[in-house]
């Protein structure tokens, strides 16, 4: 690996970092703006025009409240919690690829940090590892409440992994490939894998929702039954980073969604003109983000048992069908059997 | 002393210490940290072997699926002090022993070419070759169809086996609800 390989890496990684962050602060307007929107309401207007510098008021405020950690708590993982609640979330945007390569400097550079054969791999073994900040937090501060939030949050996740795996596994069947890049060139010409999986498609969207614990899975937090949730005892900066950790790993689970499903920055003349490609992913990119708020402003919360019967019962047998129909169609394709491919 | 090698120790001791403090430590929830950290290690360990699939589901199996299994278990029993020594007759020597065969066949298949002048069969290449996911899927599907399977249904075997163990008839559910249902309510 030459310097310059060695520079362009770390300018991606500053550049993911920065764009996840300034993409997390601005969420939070997003979401704001949007709710209020669908509930006949303003939102925050005041700061800034149409209230854009509402995100800066709210981190400035947060930084100078009070940062209390309980008596009780086991101080090490208490602080540790909110840590493991957002560096998983933003190192799995890693591998998402945002636009094909541009020629800079003279160096041509691909718009993705990593490309790897096992890249789904990698983002769901971060999914799984960001439980463990939910978790620890709900552990660590010694409070019922919390410790509820924590244990429904390890159920959640667990019940819902399975099925979101086997959702993208039948989109590796037909790619042949667990690398992004791959699945993102095979829907190259609009072939996009939503018209080829749709079942997957809706299975991965609800358990997509169902991982970043927003609405109407937002069972780790129901404010109206555990104060909090796993977050009760936390306060100021601490507090933000968990829900820094939810945005960030709403954005990347909706940037492999688009990679997956939606042709990723494949579009009209992307590949002739690679700026056309980033805007073709970001407008992709915000519509999932869109349609988690809209959810939110929609739907009441799943009752616990529904949301077991739900992951267990109907989600699991569901995918593990579709691996099994798009297995036999990948074989009757490879071997000719059909002969309409 | 080249970079590769700087960190390999460094992920060795990790690997070391926190299976370790695994051991030692009185905080289950700790211990359950401390065996996450020891995965991470180890799969870190995986990737500079040139074995990124195998690293990737190190951490997906075992960091994120079992060990979050584990800690649910753990939260849900709470700070129960275990007792420290249990008496299975002859447990202990017997550990010893089969721990000191898992070594000596360790430090066997790591050294065979010293020990026989014979190369082992996992030169570099194919290590390299090995750590593709497609190379790994031709082996286990292939080569070792028939192996692979029975571990699956001895896995199945395993987990009919804890449904039945932890399932409960439906008169002693009844038996224990009746009491509740008439009190306070």
């Amino acid at each position: 690996m030459g310097t310059a390989d060695f520079v362009e890496i770390v300018v991606k990684s500053l550049v993911i970092i920065w764009a996840l962050l300034t993409g997390f602060a601005y969420m939070t307007w997003f979401e704001r703006r949007v709710i209020a929107r669908l509930q006949s309401r303003v939102g925050p207007n005041r700061v800034g025009p149409s209230g854009l510098l509402q995100p800066l008021a709210d981190g400035v405020k947060l930084m100078f409240k009070e940062d209390i950690v309980p008596a009780e708590a086991d101080r090490a993982l208490y602080l540790l919690a909110p840590l493991v609640a957002v560096v998983p979330a933003i190192m799995a945007f890693a591998i998402v690829p945002v636009g094909p390569s541009v020629t800079l400097f003279g160096r041509t550079i691909p718009l993705h940090l990593a490309d790897m054969n096992i890249a789904l791999l990698y983002f769901l073994g971060l999914g799984s590892l960001g439980v463990y900040g939910v978790v620890l937090a709900g552990w660590a501060s010694n409070n019922k409440y919390a410790l509820l939030g924590g244990l429904r949050a390890s159920a959640q996740m667990i019940s819902y992994e399975l099925a979101m795996g086997l959702a993208v596994l039948s989109v590796v069947m037909l790619a042949g490939s667990l690398s992004l890049v791959d699945i993102v060139n095979a829907q190259a010409g609009g072939r996009w894998f939503i018209l080829l999986q749709p079942v997957a498609f809706l299975i991965f969207l609800v358990t997509m929702i169902a991982e970043t614990k927003r609405a109407p899975f937002d069972l780790p937090e129901a404010e109206q039954e555990l104060v909090a949730g796993f977050h009760t005892e936390y306060s100021g900066m601490k507090f933000a980073l968990f829900f820094m950790g939810e945005y960030i790993a709403m954005i990347a689970i909706s940037g492999v969604a688009v990679s997956l499903f939606l042709g990723g920055w494949r579009g009209p003349f992307a590949e002739q003109v690679p700026i056309l490609g980033v805007l073709y992913f970001f407008v992709k990119l915000v519509a999932f983000l869109f349609f988690f708020v809209w959810l939110r402003a929609t739907l009441p919360r799943l009752r616990y048992d529904r949301l077991m019967h739900l992951g267990w019962k109907v989600l699991l047998p569901l995918s593990l069908a579709n691996v099994v129909v798009t297995a036999l169609a990948v074989v009757a394709r490879d071997t000719g059997f059909f002969g309409l491919w | 002393m080249s970079a590769q090698f700087v960190i390999f120790g460094l992920l060795a001791v990790t690997s070391v210490a926190t299976a370790l403090a695994m051991i030692f430590s009185r905080n289950a929830v700790h211990g359950v940290l401390f065996m996450v950290g020891n995965f991470a290690a180890v799969a870190l360990l995986y990737v500079l072997l040139g074995s990124p699939f195998l690293a990737a589901v190190q951490i997906l199996v075992y960091a994120g699926a079992i060990m979050v299994l584990f800690l649910f278990v753990v939260m849900l029993m709470g700070p129960e002090p275990a007792p420290l020594w249990e008496h299975i007759p002859g447990q202990r020597p017997l550990a010893l022993l089969f721990g000191l065969l898992l070594a000596a066949g360790l430090i066997a298949a790591v050294n065979v070419e010293e020990l026989t002048g014979v190369p082992g069969i996992m030169s570099q290449e194919v290590l390299e070759r090995l750590g593709q996911p497609t190379a790994l899927a031709q082996t286990l599907f292939e080569r070792y169809l028939l192996p692979f399977e029975v571990t699956s249904l001895l896995l199945l075997i395993g987990m009919i086996g804890a449904v039945v163990l932890a399932k409960r008839e439906k008169h002693e559910l009844q038996a224990e609800r009746a009491p509740r249902e008439g009190g306070a309510e």
